[in-house]
């Protein structure tokens, strides 16, 4: 009775958080302008999306955000793991220090992090486009680079390195031998993090991205929702974005757990022994 | 020269070095450039005037009271939401579990103004009018995932064998969960708190979508003035927000290392 009651709340809860979603799916089959009414099934809002049917500014959006989440992931990963490594060495005092404002950018509200660079780009005189958007994603990026990598090195053996180096290896042929692998995983989830952050912003951007109409795919749906409504083809799109993200997350829970079962199965034996 | 420079980025805490500057550059002076422009009037020099205004003009400082009441009443509500839902996570089968949590935490993962859109989509298929109603909801919903995780995680790290000597030593199951269980859950609760108050307290867009325009957050007055030119304003209440952050920020200093147990990422 109590089990039934508890699953029975999960599931409530699960219903209030996908209702609004599954309402975006179910409405991206139809054809309708307006968001709630039905006028029959139809897969057109997908075919317009990928036949570029939608206007234009629709899918400059969509390049520019993964444009500027690439290019912000990618220097983040390197910027964040080259300083992990350096902010690894450092002795205590300039490591704490270093690691606290690290942390900023993190704690920080989007909109002060948005509102701090905006001001910090008029006063040195920036033209804010392009430029500014990424150098803004690079810096709410980075910190989670740091904070992934980090932990990969503080689990490190410094034996490893030091015996690298006894063994005739130069610093650099040590770290790209021995480090790099170590921490490779921490630079791929930072990676990855730095994404789905960028990819993912509105607050940062809406401040930083000037007056020349640069638009990403979350200002572009503000400024279309202020205008009154949602253009159709993004019912599809986030539709798609959430089946890949579903599909993604089943895949490498599937895999977690698949791992954790045979580690399972390997202790088991090793304690019958 | 040259030996030198080779010298310097041979060891390893010089690597340190680029992003110290960037973070100089990109994180510290922004902030310095905050405070500079609040208590700075529109000639330029030091002056009191924004925040002044912001006491002595009632739109603003009611706008401010307001969103701390919202921001309040979303936390409480995902707490009051969120705990049991946690805590019955922890207690059924680990598979079936991980399932759920990933189901709760899969929302997050789609842009916040769509979701956003999607609420508003929702009270209109049910015919429920936009308003305050709508923005607790659409703040609930965006929320709520935030309060779940940090709190089933310090939940879940917690060692099972407590609760079994409480058991073992006569305390009943409300006894067991009121003097045990959620005492021991506070940093995940601590954490869950914070995650959920300081972007409430933040959002500016949402309410804007959820309201019909009707009701204004105080991120949406920052917005606005910033928008509309008033830099020194807009700074001057970016730094009161900056301080309320802060303020929450101190309640989760004292249970620090739980916190970062609990978090997020």
């Amino acid at each position: 009775m109590k089990r039934t009651l508890s699953y029975l709340y999960l599931a409530l809860l699960l219903v209030m958080l996908y209702a609004p979603i599954v309402i975006i799916a179910i409405f991206s089959f139809t054809e309708s302008k307006v968001l709630g009414n039905w006028t029959g099934f139809s897969t057109e809002l997908y075919a317009s999306l990928f036949s570029g049917g939608v206007n234009n500014s629709l899918i400059d959006a969509i390049k520019n955000t993964f444009i500027i989440a690439f290019t912000a992931a990618t220097v983040s990963t390197l910027l964040g793991t080259v300083a992990a490594i350096g902010i690894h060495d450092l002795r205590y005092g300039k490591r704490r220090a270093v690691n606290f404002v690290n942390n900023i950018p993190i704690l920080n509200p989007d909109i002060i992090t948005g509102i701090s660079l905006f001001l910090l780009f008029i006063s040195l005189g920036i033209t804010q486009g392009y430029l500014t958007v990424i150098l803004a994603h690079i810096t709410f990026c980075t910190p989670y680079v740091v904070l992934s990598v980090m932990p990969r090195l503080t689990q490190m053996n410094p034996n490893i390195y030091e015996a690298a180096l006894d063994l005739g290896a130069t610093p650099m042929q040590a770290m790209r031998h021995v480090i790099l692998p170590e921490i490779r995983p921490g630079m791929i989830s930072g990676f990855i993090l730095a994404f789905t952050l960028s990819i993912d912003d509105f607050a940062v951007t809406i401040f930083t991205n000037g007056t020349d109409g640069l638009e990403t795919l979350s200002t572009y749906i503000y400024a279309d929702a202020r205008k009154g409504g949602l253009t159709p083809e993004l019912r599809a799109l986030s539709t798609i974005i959430l089946v890949v993200v579903l599909i993604l997350l089943i895949v490498v829970n599937y895999r977690s757990h698949r791992q954790s079962q045979r580690a399972e199965e390997a202790n088991g034996q090793l304690n019958i022994k | 020269m040259l030996d030198n420079i080779t010298k310097f980025f041979s060891r390893r805490r010089s690597w340190s070095l680029p992003y110290v500057l960037f973070l100089a550059v990109f994180v510290v002076m922004p902030l310095v450039l905050i405070m500079v422009y609040a208590f700075q009037g529109n000639d330029g020099g030091f002056s009191l005037e924004n925040f002044r205004r912001f006491v002595t003009q009632a739109e603003a400082a009611n706008t401010f009271i307001y969103s701390i009441g919202i921001a309040l009443i979303t936390t409480i509500i995902c707490l009051v939401l969120g705990y049991p839902a946690a805590y019955i996570l922890t207690r059924i089968r680990p598979s079936t579990a991980t399932l759920l949590v990933m189901l709760f935490i899969l929302p997050m993962w789609i842009n916040v103004l769509v979701r956003t859109l999607a609420t508003v989509a929702l009270f209109d298929f049910l015919s429920l009018p936009l308003g305050e109603g709508a923005l607790i909801f659409g703040m609930v919903y965006n929320f709520l995932p935030f309060m779940i995780y940090p709190i089933y995680n310090t939940l879940q790290k917690m060692d099972p064998s407590l609760i079994e000597a409480a058991e073992d030593l006569g305390a009943t199951p409300r006894q067991v969960f009121l003097r045990v269980v959620f005492p021991l859950s506070t940093p995940g609760i601590v954490s869950g708190i914070m995650m959920v108050f300081m972007p409430t307290i933040s959002t500016f867009a949402i309410a804007e979508l959820l309201t019909m325009n009707n009701i204004k957050l105080f991120g949406t007055t920052i917005q606005e003035n910033i928008n509309n030119g008033m830099w020194h304003y807009g700074a001057a209440l970016s730094l009161i927000m900056l301080i309320i952050i802060g303020i929450t920020s101190l309640f989760s200093d004292s249970s620090e290392d739980g916190a970062n147990d609990g978090g997020l990422i």
